[in-house]
């Protein structure tokens, strides 16, 4: 579903990307593990081109999303992303951050967005907050609504980029529990995290990225219990 | 009918009226009440309009600065550069001597309107760009990675917040523009300092008719204070 061929990213003189080539399936989870600065995250903002690789492809359904005339907003709205600081519209109420895209970009009429936005807000468990603006959101809910406003343009694939990591930690558990669902109903996700046990547990596949290449990739067990790159073994020593 | 005094205050009341009306100066300023009311609503007007004008050259200015295309950048650095960089009054005898009436036949009033109007733009784009630098850098990321594009992420999630962060430098600049309107009497435009200054001319009395310039001038410029608290209050959403 996506392919990634030779992604190469510099931010002047610092090479984050050295070429990556990996590809996902539908309704595949891959979970990129990885030390800080290794550049997982520019490997998946370079696949919804938030940052532009100076060298590379990215397909999605066979469409390369990297060429110079694609249209890179139809696009997006294929490909869902959720942001490790949230992001949400703080002058709009969760309600209108979930129902903005699908009646700007979509042109959707108000009544049918709020149809979908309600249920998607009930759906992460978020359904009587739906007249509340985010700062009176927890973390765990302000997450739990990113997802929502993402999901709101039916996307083919969900990217998250450490979607966890700037909660509290009694709120990593109800963002994961929503992703998971997420994972079980067929959702393709890339999932850029510390979250260790989650990948073990959704993740269909694990990669592990050190300074700016694919080190190794594999199932779970593989990469948890018998990890082959001498890099992974002592990066998952470590945090493990 | 004795408006809610009482007979005490109004005794009193009377006979400070009686004592003041016995001043020239205070006597001048009575009776022009209406003209300096006349002169303060074309200062308003004047101010209004060049507001109005410099809101919308001041927001393309500012996204003309933001721009990519040199030649936009260069053209809107230009402007600011110019109008901020030289005094207003010269820019009003300039525009209102030299440049408009190459245009067209303007009235004084009107030229006060475009020269302050242009004037305004150059600092009022500074506001918004300073303002849209404001607003953190993951909001256009959200915006564009859910499909919009880069005006639609601008229109709906940059500029409504860009415009709450500068709503009180915006109400710094109506207040400013409103007092440097006064310049504008040097193209006899008939506004507020017109009105004191022809009243001046004719009467002398220097105190009376300058202090209460200022009454009127600090009543509008509080004025517009108190309506930018207002919407501050209004929009805040936290």
């Amino acid at each position: 579903m996506i392919v990634v061929k030779n992604l190469h990213k510099s931010f002047g003189k610092l090479e984050v990307l050295k070429g990556i080539d990996c590809h996902i399936d539908q309704k595949e989870v891959v979970c990129v593990i990885g030390p800080s600065g290794s550049g997982k995250s520019t490997f998946l903002r370079c696949i919804n081109r938030l940052e532009e690789a100076q060298q590379g492809q990215v397909f999605l359904d066979g469409e390369e999303v990297t060429a110079p005339n694609a249209d890179i907003n139809r696009i997006r709205q294929e490909m869902g992303m959720v942001f490790q600081l949230f992001n949400l519209f703080p002058h709009k109420t969760t309600l209108e951050n979930v129902t903005l895209g699908p009646i700007k970009i979509k042109g959707m009429s108000e009544e049918q967005a709020e149809d979908i936005a309600i249920k998607l807000l009930r759906k992460v468990g978020l359904g009587d907050k739906d007249h509340v603006f985010p700062a009176q959101l927890s973390g765990g809910q302000k997450q739990r609504v990113a997802i929502a406003r993402a999901l709101a343009m039916q996307p083919k694939v969900m990217l998250f980029d450490e979607p966890t990591s700037s909660l509290d930690p009694e709120m990593v558990g109800e963002v994961l529990e929503v992703m998971k669902d997420l994972a079980h109903e067929g959702m393709t996700m890339i999932v850029v995290t510390h979250e260790m046990g989650f990948a073990r547990e959704v993740g269909h596949r694990v990669f592990f990225m050190d300074e700016g290449i694919l080190m190794e990739e594999g199932t779970p067990s593989q990469i948890f219990d018998n990890p082959q790159n001498p890099r992974t073994q002592s990066f998952l020593s470590k945090v493990l | 009918m004795n408006l809610g005094f009482t007979s005490t205050e109004w005794i009193f009341g009377t006979i400070i009226l009686d004592r003041l009306n016995e001043i020239h100066g205070f006597q001048v300023v009575a009776n022009n009440l209406g003209n300096f009311a006349m002169g303060a609503v074309l200062t308003l007007e004047i101010t209004l309009f060049s507001l109005l004008i410099g809101m919308v050259l001041g927001l393309i200015a500012a996204l003309g600065k933001m721009s990519n295309n040199q030649l936009i950048k260069f053209v809107a650095v230009a402007y600011i550069d110019f109008f901020r960089g030289t005094p207003l009054f010269v820019q009003i005898l300039l525009l209102y001597f030299g440049i408009i009436p190459l245009i067209f036949d303007a009235t004084p009033v009107q030229a006060a309107i475009i020269a302050c109007g242009l004037n305004s733009g150059a600092y009022v784009a500074e506001i918004v760009r300073a303002g849209i630098q404001a607003v953190d850098k993951g909001q256009m990321e959200a915006a564009r990675s859910l499909g919009m594009t880069h005006g639609q992420s601008m229109r709906y999630i940059i500029l409504p917040q860009a415009f709450k962060i500068v709503i009180p430098p915006l109400i710094n600049e109506f207040v400013m523009l409103l007092k440097d309107t006064s310049l504008v009497s040097a193209i006899s435009a008939h506004e507020l300092t017109h009105t004191g200054k022809m009243l001046y001319a004719s009467t002398y009395q220097a105190v009376w008719v300058w202090g209460a310039v200022c009454v009127f001038y600090f009543i509008m410029t509080k004025a517009i204070s108190m309506l930018g608290d207002w919407t501050e209050r209004r929009l805040a959403t936290e």
